[in-house]
């Protein structure tokens, strides 16, 4: 153990300055997120989702009848555009859910099961900022994940069906490039679908500092939130429920393009990010950290 | 201007740490009763307790980690949580042992670690954790994954993580856990390093040895209270010296002694030699040769006679009701 000069004179009597760095931690906080394995696992996973559904509808000799099968299913075999839709409508109810609830539920509980909490927090990282950091990574990971199913679903589309001008539910025909554009407007639709179910998450992660209990938790939540969903008995309960909104996507195929169910989405899913963001706030800033 | 000598200076400058009447109670348990500590800047301190003591129950408070049930905490001259954003970036700390993400290299660790704190600047971010992880003799290990470390190389990292920047106040829960004599060594000596650059060292530990190695300043803990602080010059005045008799003549040995007004005892029975009759010297009422002439006087043989320091293990051991672990 050399002592170095860097130390000399190791009593500053007037606060450094806050460097412009206060950006440094999110940049840290989504290359540790990203260069997880847990992380690229899950998105090779939902890579894979387009991949499976397109392979097995190629080998398969059957046509589906139309309306047979997930929406969209049966217009596979004749525009490879339509892979990336049905493949968002499958992926959403479970497996999208799923990815969310790991990466959300991990946020606080799993820095409180490593203990790494303690350390951020004396350094200090402040709470707040802290918590904030952790939500955008969690959105981020939305935002990727949708990304990641909606190219791979147009890739692996090209490669194994026709590719040519859409015709959508509406009857109307539109460009391939302006499908592709489609596509990415249905990527941010389920993006931000997503969001609640994040905040709900980075809410239940700061009450424990068992990651896994956190991350199951927030999937029983959007479970529980689906099954809700189709209990007609509740039907007034249905346009609050976070995932009310999840396969409304379908809006964004017809011409002219319908952005209703967007705008309603994303008001929705702002309550969830303000009623949760408080609760996640409150108990953050209080929490006694034991870990 | 006259320049302000230092009696002159509030105590609260000349304070690194302070608290008054420091309590938590979890449910019904209270972990810190109402301790009053006070820690000098400069000084190297020594936070002294057997395991559930409460020791790393103190220093998650006075580092806001957890709130206080009631007192109040002063860290280097600001209250304590709410000073928080000013008083943290000045303090480098290890708290109950070292944390890490085990996916990430030991450099990678710090440098996410370093930019938690925004008054660190990026461009000498790597070299900062270069320097750190030299300074822990980590160079070797710095782009190893953390899984693949000992605990002691952990601990290391958890020390360089505490000086990644230059800090007017270190707290170390326990620093030498886990690690080798070697290791051990190696940490005393870069705690004295670093207290002569003027750096306040406040250090916890269930080991006595340590303390009396590397401290100036102690506070014993004992089930939640602080049973004695100070320097350690002074804590170690409080003991009495005591005479030690070897004699194969005990019984009168006993006799003369309590003649004499002093309260012989045997030696404990886990004492090596069992012809040891051991006597507190209160004050200065005899001289040593004087006692020596009255045994012989008594026709006691002396095979041996000493006058034995007081030690500061007796003392913890009485204050504390505990033994503490014996460092090799
Ligand atoms: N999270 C907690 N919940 C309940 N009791 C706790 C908690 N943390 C510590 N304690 C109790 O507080 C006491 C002091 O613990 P601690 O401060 O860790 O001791 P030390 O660091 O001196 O070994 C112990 O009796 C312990 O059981
Ligand atoms: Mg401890």
């Amino acid at each position: 153990m050399s002592s170095s000069d860097v130390r000399r004179g190791a009593r500053p009597s007037v606060m450094p300055k806050r460097s412009s760095s206060g950006w440094s931690l999110l940049g840290s906080e989504i290359s540790v997120l990203f260069r997880r394995r847990r992380t690229c696992a899950m998105l090779a996973a939902v890579a894979l989702i387009p991949i499976l559904l397109a392979v097995a509808v190629r080998l398969s000799s059957e046509a589906l009848a139309p309306g047979e099968g997930p929406p969209f299913l049966d217009r596979v075999t004749q525009n490879g555009l339509f892979v990336g839709f049905t493949a968002m409508v499958v992926a959403i109810p479970l497996f999208l859910p799923l990815t969310i609830g790991v990466v959300a539920g991990d946020t606080i509980a799993g820095e409180a099961g490593l203990g790494t909490l303690r350390y951020l927090l004396v350094a200090p990282a402040g709470r707040v900022r802290l918590l904030l950091v952790k939500y955008a990574g969690a959105a981020l990971f939305c935002l990727v994940a949708t990304l990641t199913l909606t190219v791979s679903g147009a890739i692996i589309g090209a490669v194994l069906f026709p590719v040519g001008p859409v015709t959508l539910l509406s009857g109307d025909t539109i460009s391939v490039s302006e499908s592709l554009a489609r596509s990415l407007l249905v990527a941010s639709y389920v993006t931000v679908s997503l969001l609640g179910l994040s905040m709900i998450g980075l809410f239940i992660s700061t009450l424990t500092d068992v990651p896994v209990g956190a991350m199951a938790a927030t999937i029983v939540v959007s479970v529980v939130a689906q099954i809700l969903d189709v209990i007609p008995q509740l039907s007034w309960l249905h346009p609050w429920l976070f995932s009310h909104y999840w396969l409304g996507f379908a809006d964004l195929l017809r011409q002219p393009l319908d952005l209703g169910s967007f705008g309603q989405n994303a008001i929705l899913q702002l309550c969830y990010l303000a009623i949760f963001g408080a609760l996640a706030y409150s108990r953050f800033v209080t929490k006694d950290i034991l870990s | 201007m006259t320049s302000v000598t230092p009696e002159l200076t509030p105590p609260a400058q000349s304070l690194a740490i302070e608290s008054r009447s420091l309590t938590k109670r979890f449910g019904r348990q209270t972990a810190v009763n109402g301790i009053d500590l006070t820690v000098p800047r400069g000084s190297v301190f020594g936070f002294l307790g057997p395991n559930g003591s409460g020791k790393t129950t103190t220093i998650r408070m006075l580092l806001a980690l957890s709130q206080a049930t009631s007192g109040t905490i002063t860290v280097l001259g600001q209250s304590m949580p709410a000073g928080l954003h000013e008083v943290l970036p000045r303090v480098g700390a290890l708290v109950e042992g070292p944390a890490f993400y085990p996916f990430l290299s030991g450099a990678a660790n710090l440098r996410r670690l370093d930019t938690a704190d925004r008054h660190a600047p990026g461009q000498t971010r790597r070299a900062r954790v270069h320097l750190a992880l030299e300074r822990v003799g980590l160079t070797h290990a710095a782009d190893k994954k953390v899984q693949a470390y000992s605990l002691g190389m952990k601990q290391r990292l958890g020390i360089a993580n505490a000086l990644l920047l230059p800090r007017e106040l270190l707290i170390l829960d326990e620093p030498t856990n886990g690690l080798d004599p070697q290791g051990t060594r190696e940490v005393r000596s870069l705690v004295r390093s670093l207290a002569a650059e003027g750096t306040t060292v406040f250090v916890s530990s269930h080991l006595l040895a340590e303390v009396e190695q590397m401290c100036t300043h102690a506070a014993v803990m004992s089930a939640g209270s602080i049973v004695a602080q100070g320097t350690l010059a002074a804590l170690r005045a409080v003991g009495e010296a005591r005479i030690r008799v070897r004699t194969p003549d005990t019984a009168g040995a006993l006799r003369v002694l309590t003649h004499l007004g002093l309260e012989p005892t045997r030696a404990p029975l886990d004492d090596p030699d069992p012809n040891v009759v051991v006597a507190p010297l209160v004050g200065d009422s005899w001289l040593p040769e004087a006692i020596v002439t009255a045994l012989v006087a008594g026709g006691v043989r002396i095979r041996g006679f000493a006058i034995e320091d007081p030690s500061l293990e007796e003392r913890f051991v009485a204050l504390t009701g505990e033994g503490f672990d014996v460092v090799q």
